[in-house]
């Protein structure tokens, strides 16, 4: 028995120190780097999942169940959680809703993820990632979740694959046996396009005080415009007492901008909770344009064209940013994209993903961006 | 654009714009086609190189189970140093791998564009004395932007050896034949101390102080390096020794230097490699030197021509091409030092192509020409004179 006034030594410094001596064995590495070969699950430096199971939930929107390696902390259900996924090679970080509650207890969880028109990487998620490969996750984050004591009346308006943080935090409720009284209003284009269809509509049959309005927006036709999107006129049939209820929504720009207007207007913004999908880029216009830029470690702006190498501008607004052969063969330049877009000036090619690794000798700015000199 | 002195060709100054050009389509050919296949290349090569290098410790700590102390049939030296041999070799082969290969390639950038975090050129810490961004100072800016002009070039020489006649002779070449053996097979301390900032402060042009703080981030590599093979690895063996040596009468402190022997060994193998492939790129006959009126304003064509003058290709097995880190496509490796390595072979292919049609030369000779006209020019260079290089490179 350990005397209650005895110090117990705190575990995770000491577990650091184990961790750091481990890591002397592996210099300049780290112990998790050859614990990976055994086990990615196991690493520490990057967590990875596995892909334990997809499930297509229509013709293009497929649920894959991921198992999270070690240290993974559980989701509170809304939460989404950023995902890199290797696409012809290359790797891109996405961030998609966690759709399964955190109560489910086998160690898993879903993200369902839906083709994007012309999105490369929700396309490979859906269509090509197999059972048994590993990505690389983060942690479950966002505030966009029920709180957790006050019993609230929800309204869920969703559309298309907005559900899924929705769809989170109904299982997690009906799995916690508290499911209060909840509307939801749900966008699809049809029947069959409607994701967790199956799972709703039992659970709209089964539970008196869920109640599920589904709008197949193109199966109305000619009334399309006028019963089918979202209007204050609709809301009021399908939930009359909107006003009491705290509403959570998830969907496109237009759906949300709507709702974030009727909710100004009633003087009710502080019961509206939004997701937004991420922010779409901007078009680049065929003709080139160069943009702001804004390089954030030093806290200057500059006004840039389209062919003048960031480098050069950078040198221009009085900074002295680390460069070596000025042609793009050395790399010393590297630095990152926070946002925004830049074009190789080499191959045209334009890169916009935040994070990526820009040359700026030999790149410029395509419309405005932000770097992390 | 002309240069004060023209490069030793007779090609017109639109003919080396044209073999420019025929040079950055053969890149951008390649660059573009870049996919799936060669991402799983680096992960495997990875994934292998890092299975090889802790199997091979084991096999060392395996080795040490048969030392003739111990009871079983199978004990004596003979068995120990197989088995420990077998171990060292690994280790040393994965060091290579992962310096030649995997490191050098990633540090070259040449794996950026797959946009793995795990696998940036600013964040990848290599299996050797020298920091990662030290060395990429050194090599990517000053050694693979100035390739072969005197003064320029740090790697011409390593400012210790004359590798041209070009250079003048100084009595204090005379002993460079010994300085090459030596750098053989302390290859990773020499590169580790390969700083033009050092030989600033040998030659009197900076304090000694104002290299300090490069000095101890240098340090600090250097002892994360001892520490692991010198410490960490038999010091854990001469750990494990000491209660079973009450049972198998074996000194522990013969176990620590059995492990800190393999290791060194291992890390030896290592060095002679890296430095004959890499002496190989740049020193033998038939490699051209420049000076620097030669590349002041300089067309991106004539950078392409340097390139493919003053580098040597060495022929062999793709096996052979793995374990050289593809600086066996030397020449290819300088016309386009961001591609990734496992597309120098059919660069090469191309590239070879084009010098026959504009007729200049392409260097490319077996290990043992390449090396032997190395350590020769050596020899010859430590004296005054030496045979120059032709006025203009011809096929």
């Amino acid at each position: 028995m350990v005397a209650p006034d005895q110090q117990t030594p705190d575990p995770t410094t000491w577990r650091q120190k184990l961790s750091d001596v481990l890591d002397m064995f592996a210099f300049p590495l780290r112990t998790s780097h050859y614990v990976e070969l055994v086990n990615p699950l196991w690493s520490t430096h990057q967590m990875q999942a596995q892909v334990v199971e997809v499930w297509d939930e229509t013709k293009d929107a497929r649920t894959i169940t991921l198992r999270p390696g070690v240290n993974w902390r559980l989701n509170r259900p809304g939460q989404h959680v950023r995902i890199g996924i290797p696409v012809e090679g290359r790797h891109y970080t996405r961030t998609y809703t966690i759709s399964s509650p955190p109560e489910r207890n086998d160690d898993c969880f879903t993200i369902t993820v839906k083709i994007i028109d012309g999105g490369r990487v929700s396309k490979h998620i859906v269509r090509n990632i197999k059972v048994g490969d590993y990505l690389p996750i983060g942690l479950p984050q966002g505030d966009f979740y029920l709180p957790d004591a006050s019993p609230i009346q929800p309204l869920f308006i969703t559309a298309g694959s907005g559900i899924t943080p929705a769809m989170s935090m109904i299982r997690s409720l009906v799995a916690q046996e508290r499911l209060p009284d909840t509307v939801h209003i749900h966008y699809a284009p049809h029947e069959f396009d409607v994701i967790f269809s199956k799972e709703l509509r039992q659970l709209a049959a089964e539970k008196k005080q869920y109640h599920l309005h589904e709008v197949h927006t193109q199966e109305l036709g000619e009334q399309k415009q006028t019963q089918g999107y979202f209007s204050e006129e609709q809301l009021e049939t399908l939930c009359p007492d909107w006003k009491e209820r705290d509403c959570y929504a998830c969907g496109p720009p237009g759906l949300l901008a709507a709702l974030e207007d009727l909710y100004e207007k009633a003087g009710l913004s502080r019961r509206l909770h939004v997701e937004r999908f991420r922010a779409d880029f901007a078009e680049i216009p065929n003709n080139a344009v160069g943009g702001k830029v804004r390089f954030a470690q030093s806290n200057r702006d500059v006004d840039a064209d389209s062919e003048t190498n960031l480098l050069r501008v950078a040198e221009d607004a009085g900074m002295n940013p680390p460069h070596g052969c000025r042609m793009g063969i050395c790399h010393t330049c590297n630095t990152r994209l926070l946002s925004g877009c830049v074009r190789d000036l080499r191959t045209g090619e334009v890169l916009n993903e935040s994070g990526a690794i820009v040359q700026t000798c030999v790149c410029a700015a395509a419309g405005d961006c932000e770097l992390d000199l | 654009m002309t240069t004060k002195k023209p490069l030793p060709v007779d090609l017109t100054d639109e003919q080396i714009d044209e073999f420019g050009r025929e040079m950055e389509a053969i890149y951008d050919d390649i660059m573009q086609s870049r996919g799936e296949s060669d991402r799983q290349y680096i992960l495997g090569l990875i994934r292998t190189q890092r299975s090889m290098a802790l199997i091979g410790r084991l096999f060392m700590y395996a080795g040490l189970f048969f030392l003739p102390a111990w009871p079983h049939a199978m004990a004596g030296w003979t068995a120990t140093l197989l088995i420990m041999g077998l171990g060292t070799f690994m280790l040393g082969i994965a060091k290579i791998l992962e310096n030649m290969e995997i490191a050098h390639n990633v540090l070259h950038a040449q794996w950026d564009w797959m946009k793995d975090p795990d696998i940036q050129s600013n964040t990848w810490e290599w299996d050797t004395m020298s920091p990662s961004d030290r060395w990429m100072h050194s090599h990517n800016v000053v050694h693979h932007t100035w390739t072969n002009v005197l003064e320029k070039d740090l790697d011409v020489g390593y400012g210790i050896m004359r590798v041209t006649p070009l250079q003048e002779w100084h009595p204090k070449y005379l002993p460079q034949p010994v300085y090459f053996l030596l750098l053989m097979l302390f290859f990773e301390e020499g590169v580790a101390l390969h700083e033009q900032a050092l030989i600033d402060v040998v030659e009197g042009r900076k304090k000694a102080s104002e290299f300090k703080p490069l000095a101890k981030r240098i340090g600090r590599k250097i002892w994360g390096q001892v520490r692991k093979d010198y410490i960490m690895w038999p010091g854990l063996a001469a750990l494990v020794a000491v209660p079973i040596s009450f049972f198998v009468p074996e000194s522990p402190l013969l176990v620590f230097a059995l492990v800190a022997g393999a290791n060194f060994i291992a890390n030896i193998m290592r060095n002679i490699w890296a430095f004959m492939i890499i002496f190989c790129g740049h020193f033998p006959e038939g490699v051209y030197n420049f000076t620097p009126d030669q590349v002041e304003g300089e067309s991106r064509g004539q950078w392409y021509l340097r390139q493919l003058l003053g580098s040597a290709n060495i022929t062999g097995g793709s096996l052979f091409h793995v374990l050289s880190g593809n600086l066996s496509h030397q020449i290819e490796h300088h016309l386009f030092p961001d591609m990734c390595s496992n597309r120098y072979p059919e660069a090469s292919q191309r590239v070879r192509a084009v010098a026959a049609r504009y007729g200049l030369p392409y260097n490319r000779a077996s290990l043992w020409r390449q090396f032997g006209t190395t350590w020769l020019k050596n020899l010859r260079l430590a004296f005054p004179g030496g045979k120059p290089q032709p006025e203009v490179a011809r096929a």
